[in-house]
């Protein structure tokens, strides 16, 4: 892949011309035309506290799968501020669909962060209420999700909960892999057509595993969105504040009637897909280090010394909760209960099935039979 | 008493669900202004409007992905695919989405969506247009299956199904859509019609026990009746594919001892592999002979003009109930 292609499908190394930024790795406020975010001194700490914990909750995690505490992990590790600034787009009314990487996205979303951990544990599939919190379960099939955020906006239009300021959005997550699929691309048409207010986010972490954003697309991403006839932008994944702000206007432009439109966050994974990927087989050290220069957060705490907006009490402060937090999470994971082996049997369907119940009882008889073969010590 | 077509009778049975349900949907390919490639859907837009018969975009995979967010917003959506061939596009969307959905969800989300199938052979078309996917589907935990074999159960069974709050995979005979039965339709109660997920005797018998779904049931009854005299055949419709219900041709396997399962699908790893082998578990010293089944070929499905021969008919159905006085 010569340079030249490089270059067609992400404009430019720094993301290319049209990429909105706000806030620059080095943590000078810088202005855009179209997009402005007007925070007060808390809500900008806030935002810095948000990155912290979730950069927290991502590493404890990944030591608990190392540990041998989690069966894999998908790792958030760069993306901090593309969930966050995302994430706190969203008003309570909003729902959004995540991947399977959201993890900053659902603690926006009030689920507790131990949460996810059951899925990756294994045990269980998901076990937040995605009402409660409007974050849908996590979706593992690659853009399968794309579809359902469409039907639910939909669904939203039916209900006439659009064209007015307190109106519902809908926000679907995807990744630069995901574009190439089949439920996306048909999810971008229904969209369009329907006019549906959804947003689809998309984080461009710059690989599907292995495979690099040139072996999904010879265009920028964003751009495509013109071509389903709705708008696209690219911003600074790296940027919350940009992120913020990109995010916002496209809800608020989903709710008050305006339709679908793109958000290509440009960012990069810095870890690797989840624990069991080795990503030294296919990208180079260097390219890792010159996006350590463009860390999310770290702009975020130039950005609050410079600007006085933090002192040295205030950020230790964030790292204790953050580790207060880390400390709960593992104690949380530890203690899991164990699923019990009848729960297989549990909910496969909302009217009961006459099927299951015979082989729920079946095979509980057959366990139990263990239990007075031992009496006392179960098998 | 009126006559009334299958399609009339499903397409009465979608207006009476949408009348009593508001959240009642309909999704599909050229369902709208054209009312279906079979015309099941006629007049259902011009008078529920757009809103609710809604014309989608050509691709199988978005009527069910959308179908579910939909249904997480509280509707209840129906969508037909167009013919049994064009399903597999949304297999993924069926399988690991709306059939996981609830399971996943700890209960605490609900599918109340129905995929209408055309299903079967036996017109004449072209290929992908004469299939008979349902093992794909009875085969996937989460999902209900049934397979309607009449208009008056057309009529019911529909209403039923939207009723569910499960996902409901609803499979309809595309070659007796023009068929007409006696039936009432202001007169069904269907607080008292025959239960969605129950098998039902249609013909009662001594010597042999055919079981037969959908399309099938009808040959099978053909094929009793042009034994009679000679062969005592009981026939069950089977109705419900997942979950089955097979007590009533336990039931009869006592009695009769022998027992013979037809359906249009490939016999390998079919309805009829299923049904055999949980006889064979539950009624093993009742039966005189093994269980045999009449099938398609374990062949892609073949041009039009050699259907006939694929397809059972109720001269292989009959070979088979004499086989099974063979053994």
């Amino acid at each position: 892949m010569s340079m030249g292609d490089r270059a067609l499908t992400t404009g430019a190394d720094d993301g290319g011309p049209e990429f909105v930024q706000l806030l620059t790795p080095e943590g000078e406020r810088v202005e855009h035309p179209e997009y402005s975010v007007d925070l007060t001194d808390d809500e900008y700490r806030g935002l810095y506290k948000d990155l912290v914990m979730v950069r927290r909750i991502d590493a404890e995690a990944t030591a608990l799968q190392r540990q041998g505490e989690l069966g894999i992990w998908a790792s958030l590790l760069g993306q901090e501020a593309a969930q966050i600034g995302s994430g706190r787009a969203m008003r309570p009314q909003d729902m959004a669909f995540p991947t399977y990487r959201e993890h900053g996205v659902g603690y926006c979303r009030g689920v507790d962060p131990l949460r996810p951990l059951g899925l990756f544990r294994g045990v269980d599939q998901g076990a937040w209420d995605p009402r409660e919190h409007n974050f849908h379960l996590y979706t593992i099939v690659i853009g399968a999700q794309c579809l359902h955020a469409t039907g639910y906006a939909m669904g939203v239009t039916k209900d006439g909960k659009v064209g007015t300021d307190d109106g519902e959005a809908v926000i679907a997550y995807l990744g630069d892999g995901a574009t190439s699929q089949g439920d996306v691309n048909e999810a971008f048409i229904w969209a369009s057509v329907f006019a549906a207010p959804v947003v689809f986010f998309c984080q461009n972490n710059q690989y599907a595993i292995s495979e690099p954003l040139e072996r999904q697309t010879r265009i920028p991403l964003y751009k495509r969105a013109h071509g389903f006839g709705f708008p696209g932008v690219r911003v600074d994944g790296n940027d919350v504040l940009a992120t913020l702000a990109v995010t916002r206007k496209a809800l608020d432009d989903a709710r008050m009637g305006q339709g679908p439109s793109f958000i290509e966050a440009y960012t990069y994974r810095m870890g690797a897909h989840t624990t069991s990927d080795d990503p030294t087989r296919y990208r180079i050290a260097s390219e890792v280090e010159a996006w350590k220069h463009k860390d999310p957060i770290a702009r975020v705490h130039s950005f609050l010394i410079k600007q006085q907006l933090g002192d040295a009490a205030f950020f230790e402060s964030v790292e204790a909760e953050a580790d207060e937090l880390a400390a709960r999470l593992r104690a949380g994971c530890l203690s899991m209960p164990e699923p019990q082996p009848l729960s297989i049997f549990d909910h496969v369907y909302a009217d009961g099935s006459a099927e299951i119940d015979e082989q729920r009882a079946s095979f509980g008889a057959y366990l139990e039979s263990f239990a007075d073969a031992h009496p006392g010590g179960g098998h | 008493m009126a006559k009334t077509t299958f399609i009339k009778a499903l397409n009465a049975g979608l207006r009476k669900a949408m009348e009593e349900d508001e959240k009642v949907l309909l999704m599909g390919e050229d369902i709208g202004k054209l009312g279906g490639v079979f015309r099941i859907t006629d007049g259902l837009q011009k008078d529920f409007g757009e809103e609710r018969v809604i014309d989608t975009p050509l691709a199988e995979s978005g009527i069910l992905g959308t179908a579910i967010g939909m249904a997480m917003r509280g509707y209840r959506p129906v969508c037909e695919i167009q013919f049994d061939g064009f399903v597999y596009p949304a297999y993924d969307q069926i399988v690991s989405q709306l059939a996981k959905m609830h399971y996943r969800s700890q209960g605490k989300i609900k599918m109340p969506i129905v995929v209408r199938i055309p299903f079967g052979g036996g017109i004449g078309a072209v290929e992908h247009h004469s299939e008979s996917p349902e093992a794909y589907f009875a085969h996937t935990a989460g999902l209900k299956v049934v397979a309607c074999s009449n208009p008056a159960d057309g009529y019911t069974m529909i209403q039923q199904a939207i009723r569910s709050d499960d996902p409901v995979i609803f499979l309809e005979p595309k070659r007796r859509y023009h068929e007409k039965a006696e039936l009432d339709l202001d007169a069904v109660d269907l607080a008292s019609a025959y239960p969605l997920h129950q098998s039902r005797i249609v013909r009662e018998g001594a010597g042999c026990t055919v079981v037969a779904y959908g399309p099938m049931v009808k040959t099978a009854l053909e094929a009793a009746t042009a034994a009679e005299g000679e062969r005592d055949i009981e026939v069950i419709d089977l109705r419900t594919l997942s979950p089955l219900d097979l007590d009533p041709v336990y039931a009869s396997v006592q009695k009769t001892g022998r027992l013979v399962v037809v359906h249009e699908a490939p016999g390998n790893l079919g309805m009829g592999s299923e049904v055999a082998a949980r006889v064979t578990e539950r009624c093993f010293y009742s039966l005189e002979a093994p269980v045999l089944r009449v099938t398609g070929f374990d062949t892609p499905y073949p041009a039009a003009r050699v259907e006939e021969e694929y397809l059972p008919d109720l001269d292989r159905v009959l070979d088979a109930v004499d086989r099974t006085f063979s053994f």
